[in-house]
């Protein structure tokens, strides 16, 4: 194909496709890695799970740095090997048209639940289903909601059609 | 809707939080505006809650699949068919 045109003016097709490449790299890898001889649970079950932190990864790399929970997983995985620890990015505001330093957004988030009252007793449950949610302030963690939604879709949609290609479905 | 004010320049503003809420909602499907017009944010959250809660489910019961049959991919001469194919939606 090479007289087609190579841009891609849309940004979440590239997205798309970097994820499908890189996951689709780490599916041969743990394929070769771990050559599926035995199909004892436990094996089944480590390759489970290598394989659902390979789809979160490959996402989370394509993505890259640009977004907060993007960076929040990224350094989730960094830091799974050593003592557990919360690492405080610095915020960066996309939507919001004031930012609190990351220093204070801890104080800003409580003021704000006092402040908002119901609503943040949504957020809160909210903030533990997106990566870095805890650290973001309202503004930020509706933006970066959005967007993670968007890449889970696209990692569902992406892992559906290769079950269907391979037709792995049982 | 909350007509709470923001006490301080620091906070975030209604308005801007009203165009955050109605953003999320025109990404939930079983939410669309054309039939359900304006929803509480209350209910946009919990309904985005429970998505991302069904997607991250799913994410887990594909590597669940793929996990089980992960040997009779052929990934080696993947490249040119498999992607074609895969981002053609």
């Amino acid at each position: 194909m090479m007289n087609s045109p190579q841009q891609v003016k849309n940004p979440s097709s590239s997205l798309k496709s970097r994820f499908i490449t890189r996951f689709l790299g780490a599916l041969t890898k743990i394929n070769a890695e771990h050559p599926i001889s035995s199909s004892s649970p436990t094996r089944i079950f480590q390759r489970y799970r290598r394989i659902k932190v390979a789809s979160n990864k490959s996402m989370a790399y394509s993505v890259r740095s640009r977004r907060i929970w993007s960076r929040a997983m990224l350094s989730r995985f960094r830091s799974r090997r050593s003592a557990f620890s919360v690492r405080r990015s610095s915020v960066k505001t996309t939507n919001c048209t004031t930012s609190p330093p990351s220093a204070l957004i801890k104080v800003t988030i409580n003021e704000n639940k006092i402040a908002k009252g119901g609503l943040d007793m949504q957020t809160d449950e909210l903030r533990e289903l997106v990566p870095g949610g805890e650290a973001m302030d309202v503004c930020n963690l509706l933006g970066e909601t959005a967007h993670y939604i968007k890449c889970l879709t696209t990692q569902v949609q992406v892992m559906r059609k290769i079950v269907d290609f391979y037709h792995l479905s049982k | 809707m909350s007509s709470q004010r923001a006490t301080s320049s620091n906070k975030i503003t209604d308005d801007e939080l009203n165009a955050l809420i109605l953003r999320l909602q025109t990404v939930l499907p079983q939410l669309d505006q054309s039939r359900h017009g304006r929803v509480s944010a209350a209910k946009v959250l919990n309904e985005i809650c429970s998505y991302i809660r069904r997607l991250q489910n799913e994410v887990d019961g594909l590597s669940g699949r793929l996990s089980q049959r992960l040997d009779s991919i052929d990934l080696t001469g993947f490249d040119a068919e498999i992607v074609k194919d895969l981002l053609q939606q």
